[in-house]
Parts: structure tokens; C-alpha cells; sequence
């Protein structure tokens, strides 16, 4: 699918003398608008109350555009890597923006199929092309320190719910006067919503518009200045070879990875998503908790920084460290801290809170670090392609990790009665699956040469035929 | 579309003050952002 020339890839190759440093601002500006998608609670109880419908049915909304962003990100992944960035971007942001207006008219009208299809489907699509968007030409521009550049860009999409949800609650308090956000009954009316759509609209198409057109690639033979590629080979996993995302996912290590994902992004989602009841329930004697609603708000938040921080240092650490080392660290401390957080964690809050919030660090970092050990492994020529792909372990897990900890929960007891010991089983699950990563992780080792590209692949060629070469 | 060899490229330079508004722009939601989650977790530690 061609796109228009002010979009294409070769309207957008910087000239010598560009400043690299403008391209992570560029990737921050689509990261921290599509990151608005784990902001959504922040409505769930007004959208509830105004279609008159029930937390599952308006919870679809989000699992509807958590799906799409894993398809589209897997399906679109070599449509972004032939187009470049500002293509991609482009796209995502007409996208999510139409997603936006297509929901706020669902609401403004009540029509809960439409909110579906605008924010959950078409929204969807322009979060998971969005997402991929500035992967491979961070990398690109960041040969010496692949993990500081992506963990910048994918630290932004945790950092956009952080901006979404206090700048959602100040605008709905601004549409519905009678919405006081402080107050946690307290719940904005439907056409408040709907109008906080229609900003978010206005405010996302500037900002990711803006990322779209300051985005550059580097030239093929650009180098930063002092960089030699062949320290790069220095590290036994590291390629300088090309594998395409055709191939990649017939190697062992593709799968390899996306079980080290599936279990990694498993066993977070499985406390972010009971993070304030599970808190009152491990400090919980009979009918009450020693840990009020207001504090177990602040856990969350402490969740919410510790996730969005992990992205940023855990990533950029993985550059000294290497990428295998650091998910070692990530799945085997994680098993660690998981068992401390069942056995000891109702012992003290402060062992709770660390634990889990260094639990979430590394759920945070593991997404962070990934494209960096596509790169390691496959190499730039389609990374972001084979990232898309990936992050069908993402779409998986956001599945398997609520169903693994609802299931295990609704077999202890009634919400509201469930104590520390309860959460164990789903606890020692977690670990289990830790343990599975950290396996798969083990066995990850060097692509078997027949999956190299020929030597002459290029962005060049590879646009032209990125089908080409299925094998060596 | 026809485009100059790289090597044929005129060299560029990025001003300074675009770098520093990009990140500006970039930056001033993510400190918005922060500074009420930080402020919302400060009710964990009692603050």
C-alpha cells in the first residue's frame, strides 16, 4: 500500500549534521497520547451509569483495543518498517484520533456499539501501529545504546496514562460542575465523557502530528560519531547480520522470546490489575483492612511510577548489562520477590509495596527491553516488524493474567473477605510461570545462519521486495 | 521520486532551540503527569 509522498520514507532521511536527540521527543509525543489507554478507568463508572450497562460490558471497550493493538501491531508490523515513521505515526494518530470521535458520538448518542468500534476497534488499530511506530528508527539512530533509546519511547506509553488520568478527572470536572474528582463517589455524567473525548481528540492529533513531522531516519551509512559497529559484535548475542520477520518467527528464539513476554507481562498484570484490593486484603482482620481506599490509591500510584521507571532504567541498564543477563534479573528476582510477596508479604507494608513495586519495575522493563533483544538477534532490517509480532504475547497475557488471579481468587472467597493467604495459589502460580520464562530465556542462543538475509539487503531492497529471501 | 544520493546531501543542523522545545513539549505533560501521581501515591506514606 503506497502512501502519500509527504509521508515516505525517502521524504524523511536526515541530512549529515541532524541531531539525533530529536527523535526520542518525537517517539515521546505518540507514546504518551496512545499511552491514554490505561487511563480508561478513570470513566468506567460514569459510562457504566449512562448506557445503563454493567462494568463487563463497558470493560470490553478496553479489551477490544488492547486486542486490536496486538493484531494490528503483528498484521501492519512490515507495512511500518517499508513506510518509516512518519508514515506510521501518521497513521496511528488519524487512527486513534478518528477512534476518539467516533466514541464521543457513540456516547453523545448512546450507542455503545459505536464507542466499540471507535475507541475499541479503529482506536485499537491506530494504538498498536502507533506503539511500533518509532521502534526500529530509535534503534536505528541508537546503534551504541538500543536500550536507552527504546526504553525512552515505550517509557512514554506508561507516562501517558499518568497524563491522562488527573488531566481526564480535572476536564470531566470542567464539563459536569457537579463531578467532583476528589471525591471517589462521585461520578461525571455521560456528556462529560463524551466531551472529554472530543479534547482528547483536539489534543492528541496536535501532539502526534507534531511527532509525525519532526521524525527522521538516518541515513543507510550513518554512524554516531565515535561508534564502531564492530564493538557491537563484541557480545556473543548481539548480530550484525539481518534475519526478516518472515523468518524470524520460524526460529526458535522468536518463540523463545514471546515466552519469556507471555510470562514476564503475565505474572505484572497479575497484581496491576488487583493492585488496590489486593493491598487491603493482605492487611486485612475479618470484615476490615488496616489500609483505608485512600492509601490503597496511593499503592497504585506507587505502581503506576514504578512501572513507567522500570521502562526507562531497567532498559537502559540492559546496554551494559546485556539483554539476556538483565531478563535473567527480571524472571529470577521476580520469582524471588513473588515468593517473599506471598510468604511475607502481609508481615509489614513496607515489604509489600517493595516488592511488589520492584515486581512491577521489571514488568515495565521487560517491555521496555524487548526490541532491544529483537535487534540483538534478528537485527534492524525488520525489527519493528518482528516487535509487531511479538507483542501478540502481550495480547496473550492480557488474557491469561486476569484469568489466572479472578480464577484463583473467585475459588478462595467473596471479594471484600479474601485475606493474604488467599492470593498465595495465584501467587505460587506467578512464580511457576517465572520460572517457565526464565527457562525459555536460558535457552535463547545466537540465530542459526540459514535465516540471515544475503549480505546486499538493505532498507532499500528490503522496501522494494520485503518479502524477499525466505531463506538464506 | 527521485532523491539525492546520501552522500550527495546537503549537511544540516538541528537548532538547539527546536531540540530544547521538542523535549519542552514532551516534557511538561510527563511532569503534570508526575507530579500528580506522586501525589496520590504520597497518601501510601501518609503525606
Amino acid at each position: 500500500m503506497a502512501v502519500p509522498s509527504f509521508l515516505a520514507r525517502e521524504r524523511i532521511v536526515a541530512r549529515p549534521g541532524f541531531n539525533r536527540w530529536l527523535i526520542p521527543p518525537a517517539a515521546l509525543a505518540v507514546h504518551l497520547c496512545i499511552g491514554q489507554a490505561y487511563a480508561t478507568s478513570v470513566y468506567k463508572a460514569s459510562l457504566v451509569s449512562h448506557f445503563e450497562s454493567t462494568l463487563t460490558a463497558i470493560g470490553i471497550i478496553f479489551s477490544i483495543a488492547i486486542v486490536m493493538l496486538g493484531l494490528s501491531a503483528a498484521l501492519f508490523g512490515t507495512w511500518v518498517d517499508r513506510n518509516g515513521p512518519r508514515a506510521a505515526m501518521f497513521t496511528s494518530c488519524v487512527l486513534w484520533v478518528t477512534g476518539f470521535l467516533v466514541g464521543g458520538v457513540g456516547i453523545e448518542m448512546r450507542q455503545l456499539w459505536l464507542v466499540y468500534l471507535g475507541y475499541g476497534v479503529i482506536g485499537g488499530i491506530g494504538l498498536g501501529i502507533g506503539y511500533i511506530s518509532p521502534v526500529s528508527t530509535l534503534i536505528k539512530w541508537f546503534p551504541d545504546r538500543p536500550g536507552l533509546a527504546t526504553g525512552m519511547a515505550i517509557m512514554g506509553f506508561g507516562g501517558g496514562a499518568l497524563i491522562a488520568a488527573p488531566l481526564s478527572r480535572q476536564l470531566m470536572s470542567y464539563y459536569d460542575p457537579a463531578y467532583v474528582p476528589s471525591d471517589s463517589t462521585s461520578v461525571p455524567n455521560g456528556e462529560a465523557v463524551a466531551a472529554l473525548f472530543f479534547t482528547l481528540a483536539a489534543l492528541y492529533l496536535v501532539f502526534m502530528m507534531f511527532g509525525a513531522f519532526i521524525v527522521r531516519v538516518p541515513a543507510n551509512d550513518w554512524r554516531p560519531t565515535g561508534f564502531d559497529p564492530a564493538s557491537v559484535k563484541k557480545k556473543a548475542l548481539v548480530t550484525t547480520e539481518n534475519v526478516s520477520a518472515n523468518n524470524a518467527i520460524k526460529t526458535p528464539q522468536f518463540w523463545l522470546l514471546w515466552t519469556v513476554l507471555f510470562c514476564n507481562v503475565t505474572a505484572g498484570i497479575g497484581i496491576l490489575e488487583q493492585a488496590s484490593p489486593m493491598i487491603q486484603d493482605f492487611f486485612r482482620t475479618g470484615e476490615t483492612s488496616t489500609v483505608a481506599a485512600a492509601t490503597a490509591a496511593g499503592f497504585v500510584g506507587v505502581l503506576s511510577l514504578f512501572n513507567m521507571g522500570g521502562r526507562f532504567v531497567w532498559s537502559s541498564t540492559s546496554d551494559f548489562i546485556g539483554r539476556k543477563p538483565i531478563y535473567m534479573v527480571y524472571l529470577g528476582v521476580g520469582m524471588l520477590l513473588y515468593v517473599i510477596l506471598a510468604l511475607f508479604g502481609s508481615t509489614a507494608s513496607w515489604i509489600f509495596v517493595l516488592t511488589a513495586a520492584i515486581i512491577i519495575s521489571f514488568y515495565g522493563g521487560g517491555f521496555a527491553t524487548v526490541p532491544a533483544y529483537l535487534r540483538d538477534l534478528f537485527g534492524t532490517y525488520q525489527v519493528g516488524a518482528i516487535h509487531g509480532r511479538l507483542l501478540t504475547a502481550w495480547a496473550a497475557a492480557g488474557v491469561a493474567g486476569p484469568l489466572i488471579v479472578n480464577g484463583v481468587l473467585d475459588t478462595q472467597g467473596t471479594p471484600g473477605q479474601l485475606v493474604a493467604a488467599n492470593y498465595r495459589p495465584a501467587l505460587f502460580i506467578m512464580v511457576g510461570l517465572l520460572a517457565v520464562g526464565f527457562i525459555a530465556n536460558l535457552l535463547i542462543k545466537p540465530v542459526s545462519e540459514k535465516f540471515w538475509e544475503p549480505k546486499a539487503t538493505t532498507p532499500a531492497t528490503a522496501r522494494a521486495n520485503p518479502e524477499r529471501s525466505p531463506v538464506r | 521520486m527521485s532523491h539525492p544520493a546520501t552522500d550527495d546531501r546537503q549537511p544540516t543542523h538541528t537548532p538547539a532551540a527546536l531540540i530544547a522545545f521538542a523535549w519542552t513539549l514532551v516534557g511538561v505533560p510527563l511532569a503534570y503527569g508526575l507530579y500528580n501521581t506522586v501525589k496520590a501515591a504520597s497518601a501510601l506514606f501518609g503525606g
